[in-house]
């Protein structure tokens, strides 16, 4: 670690090419600090949305219109609008409506504004989720729907066991696409102050002075992130191939 | 309503059963009745609406009006307990329609344990019989794709036992195999016949069903055009129309 330290130190001394995260532990701290915080929202963002979108797909298959109507405007409504106004929306618009606590003698807003980034990340990408399950769901073929009816499965049942295995299988590759994007956009959360990748390399570009280097830097990290994401789905895609079975 | 069905009654009762898909008018009044133990087939020509009155027994398709009752079970009731009646009832589809995604193993567990929650060892004993029972011991960790038409309908067929029916529906379950693996399917299924269980079988094996049935119906646009003993039907048909068609599919 040292070495790598030094070596650092030299490349600055030596051609003015300064990345400070990696020889001033101050620096690297702030760096680490702003990493974990986006793999916070990536994951729960990642999570959360996979789960709204599934139950999503589910109502929006429900004969009642009572459940797909609601589905079909929040899908609308999450699609038709940018993700940064949308974040705005609910930190400086829903945010400052909620009530205050009162925590450690302090007031504190209810939610904090990570808590509303990812809300809002969540929703949005479940939206695209929502559709892309959809079509996954469409390919499933009634018969094999109706046998799980003469089995005795009710609709849930149904949806959880032979439904959406199959669904995904068809829906894995748009579904990617959307995960890497959903990732890509917790950057937004910048501009809520959430300290995650952009906002800790943005400080540090502001104070040591080095912009170009720290773009790199954090290009690097966003390249590294996303392919570990791509690399975990195609591991999920290949453990869930059936063999035999013609997509 | 539903417990006082006693086994000396008909274990299926169809009392003028009419099913219309908007102005098309599919079956046209059909009655029968089935005892249990029984085997009938229904034969007749395509688009007489077999398959209709096939899923109309077991709730797939609700009818227009008439009567049916399983084991003293109105199906036309809008209080019906759908789970209750295809526990009694097993159904085999033309196209087989396993489940993709799960070994034949699973597909034959997977319903008593999702929808009866019974346990995971005794469920498992249980199909692995059944297997060994449609002559597929050794192919329970094979997936569907990787199994022939005649194997994946055996499959279906175990599937269905699994849930311990009183009665096997049978949907032109030959109707998409190869000529070779059709014999397969029909040994498995006269031995469920000669094992006790009652049997709907629709279907173009008329050598079949003048071997394995105790009752022979023949349907034609919606309606039961003649019935009898596969003795009298196949060799003594009174009907024009039953006559015309035997003498196209013997
Ligand atoms: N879900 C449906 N909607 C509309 N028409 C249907 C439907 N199912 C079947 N039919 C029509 O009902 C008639 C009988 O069909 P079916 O019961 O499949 O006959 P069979 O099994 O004897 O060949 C056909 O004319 C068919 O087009
Ligand atoms: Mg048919």
């Amino acid at each position: 670690m040292q070495a790598i330290g030094d070596w650092f130190q030299r490349l600055y001394e030596t051609t003015g090419l300064n990345f400070s995260v990696f020889y001033d532990a101050y620096d690297w701290g702030r760096y680490v600090g702003g990493l974990k915080m986006t793999l916070l929202l990536s994951i729960t963002t990642i999570v959360l949305s996979l789960i709204i979108g599934a139950v999503g797909a589910l109502m929006q298959g429900s004969p009642s219109m009572l459940l797909r109507l609601p589905v079909n405007a929040f899908v609308v409504v999450f699609r038709n609008t940018p993700p940064l106004v949308q974040l705005f929306f609910f930190y400086f618009g829903l945010g400052t409506m909620l009530p205050a606590v009162e925590a450690a003698g302090m007031r504190v807003p209810l939610l904090s504004n990570v808590q509303w980034a990812i809300i809002s990340l969540s929703l949005f990408a479940a939206a695209f989720n929502v559709e892309i399950f959809r079509s996954g769901i469409e390919a499933v073929p009634r018969t094999t729907i109706e046998a799980a009816e003469a089995l005795g499965y009710t609709r849930l049942k149904a949806y959880v066991h032979i439904v959406l295995p199959l669904a995904i299988r068809v829906c894995l590759p748009a579904l990617n696409n959307n995960l890497v994007n959903l990732l890509k956009t917790t950057t937004l959360a910048y501009a809520i102050a959430v300290p995650e990748t952009l906002y800790a390399v943005k400080q540090i570009w502001s104070e040591s002075q080095n912009v170009f280097e720290m773009m790199v830097v954090l290009l690097a990290t966003y390249g590294i992130l996303v392919g570990i994401l791509v690399w975990l789905m195609h591991r999920w895609e290949r453990a869930m191939h059936i063999p035999g079975y013609a997509r | 309503m539903a417990t006082s069905w006693t086994p000396d009654q008909p274990i299926v009762q169809c009392v003028d059963v009419r099913k219309s898909f908007g102005a098309l008018e599919v079956l046209k009044g059909i009655s029968l009745s089935v005892r249990k133990g029984e085997v009938i087939c229904i034969i007749g020509p395509s688009g007489s609406g077999k398959s209709t009155l096939i899923r109309c027994i077991n709730a797939l398709q609700p009818i227009s009006s008439g009567s049916i009752q399983i084991e003293g079970i109105e199906v036309s009731d809008p209080r019906l307990d759908k789970l209750a009646l295809r526990r009694k009832v097993g159904m085999v589809f033309q196209q087989y329609n396993l489940f993709p995604h799960k070994t034949a193993l699973q597909n034959v567990m997977m319903a008593p344990i999702h929808v009866l929650g019974q346990k995971r060892a005794e469920v498992e004993a249980r199909a692995r019989a059944l297997l060994a029972k449609v002559r597929l011991a050794g192919k329970e960790d094979t997936y569907p794709g990787e199994l022939s038409g005649g194997q994946q309908q055996r499959v279906a067929i175990a599937r269905s036992l699994a849930m311990r029916p009183d009665i096997m529906l049978f949907d032109e379950v030959t109707a998409a195999l190869d000529p070779e693996t059709v014999k397969e399917v029909l040994v498995t299924i006269r031995e469920l016949a000669e094992d006790g269980m009652t049997c709907i079988l629709v279907t173009h094996e008329m050598n079949f069903a003048r071997e394995v049935a105790d009752h022979v119906y023949f349907t034609d646009r919606g309606v039961i055009v003649e019935h009898g003993p596969p003795a009298t039907l196949f060799t003594a048909a009174k009907d024009e129309r039953t006559q015309q068609f035997l003498s196209q599919v013997l």
